[in-house]
């Protein structure tokens, strides 16, 4: 059934925000630390489990797949909701220390990437969407 | 007119998707008509998003972009916090094991090199527009590492409010042009596999920015960059008010 799919990806949340919000009172800091990567973690080991195989094959599986299609849409909606305003008018010292904070990010990432193994390209997306 | 004004009113959600379905719709076939699919429909549905939110601000003077618009407050639920984490996690289906225990510990020290980085960056361009106290050249800092950062450490070392606000914009300037640059650069920062995203999304950080920009790019990165970026301001939120703040106050 699609809702137990759905019902995994929300357990799989729900969990990973309380943990993250746990993890962040532990800290010390007043930020959920790492929530949603937790969640991801849980749905990747459910994924792989024997025992919860009915929850993530068939028509199960299609109730996660759903909300990973519409992930996009998701984040054009987010995209329409940003502050755009407050970026545009921070002046230039907002903008500098934006833009330039992403420059040097975008260019360690190859440096960075070159630790330990290495991981294949991907095959190239066909264009179907 | 007024029922049809209810109508939309009372079912915002459906409404929101209408129009993401009508604006994703337009975006593709830009994309394919002007562009022979060379930028890709989702990142032209993503930059028409920004701009719709910039006019929508003006035109509001509110700062959630078109969800301050009456009838369009629907989407603002569907590209809020609460269905963007809803669909983040849901496209860690189907990822491997193997590959995220691979850049495990290469996606840990992107996390720190990306938090340091960009609060380094932020503090010079802090100190360049002449702030010379510690608490503000931290909390411009801590903006450059993401606009929840810049506000969490500002308040929490005492910086003045529109120190606060300014770096709030510079956090959401990086987050803005993180959305179009990754695109863009993709292919020349070597951007096309598994490990390369976990590395981008702890360099990052920015939520939004890296769900935007790697949706971008090619959504099969997506889970990989966001697994790592969202641990960024968490520990960004560490770092900002306490290592990151007794440095700067030690050198200034």
């Amino acid at each position: 059934m699609v809702i137990y799919g759905v019902a995994l990806l929300a357990a799989c949340l729900l969990a990973g925000l309380y943990l993250g919000e746990l993890l962040g009172q532990l800290l010390g800091v007043q930020a959920n630390v790492g929530g949603v990567g937790i969640a991801m973690l849980m749905l990747v080991l459910a994924g792989g489990s024997s025992r919860l195989q009915s929850l993530v094959i068939g028509a199960s599986g299609e109730g996660v797949k759903f909300w990973s299609a519409m992930y996009i849409p998701i984040v054009v909606a987010m995209a329409a909701s940003q502050n755009v305003v407050a970026a545009v008018s921070g002046g230039m010292l907002a903008v500098l220390a934006g833009v330039l904070a992403v420059l040097v990010s975008f260019a360690l990432v190859p440096v960075l990437s070159r630790i330990g193994p290495q991981s294949p390209p991907l095959p190239p997306l066909e264009e179907d969407r | 007119m007024e029922t049809l004004r209810s109508v939309v009113q009372a079912n915002g959600l459906v409404v929101a998707f209408l129009c993401v379905g009508l604006s994703v719709w337009l975006s593709y076939w830009l994309s394919r008509h002007f562009t022979r699919g060379r930028i890709h429909g989702s990142a032209i549905a993503i930059i028409l998003g920004l701009l719709a939110a910039y006019f929508a601000g003006l035109f509001t003077g509110g700062s959630r972009g078109v969800a301050d618009i009456g009838l369009l407050a629907g989407i603002g639920l569907m590209g809020g916090g609460m269905m963007r984490d809803f669909g983040i996690v849901s496209t860690a289906f189907g990822v491997h094991l193997q590959e995220l225990r691979k850049a495990g510990v290469v996606g840990i020290v992107s996390i720190f090199a990306g938090v340091i980085v960009s609060f380094v960056v932020g503090a010079l361009v802090a100190l360049a527009f002449g702030y010379t106290d510690a608490e503000s050249i931290t909390t411009i800092g801590a903006g450059a590492v993401t606009y929840i950062v810049g506000p969490v450490t500002g308040t929490a070392i005492g910086a003045s409010s529109d120190v606060i606000a300014l770096a709030v914009a510079a956090g959401v300037v990086k987050s803005i042009l993180v959305m179009i640059g990754t695109p863009l650069v993709a292919s020349r920062i070597g951007l096309n596999n598994a490990q390369s995203a976990m590395v981008f999304g702890g360099l990052m950080g920015t939520t939004s920015g890296v769900a935007g920009g790697l949706a971008a790019t090619d959504p099969r990165l997506v889970p990989y960059g966001a697994m790592t970026a969202t641990f960024y301001t968490g520990i960004g939120c560490l770092m900002g008010p306490s290592v990151l703040y007794f440095i700067v106050r030690a050198l200034v």
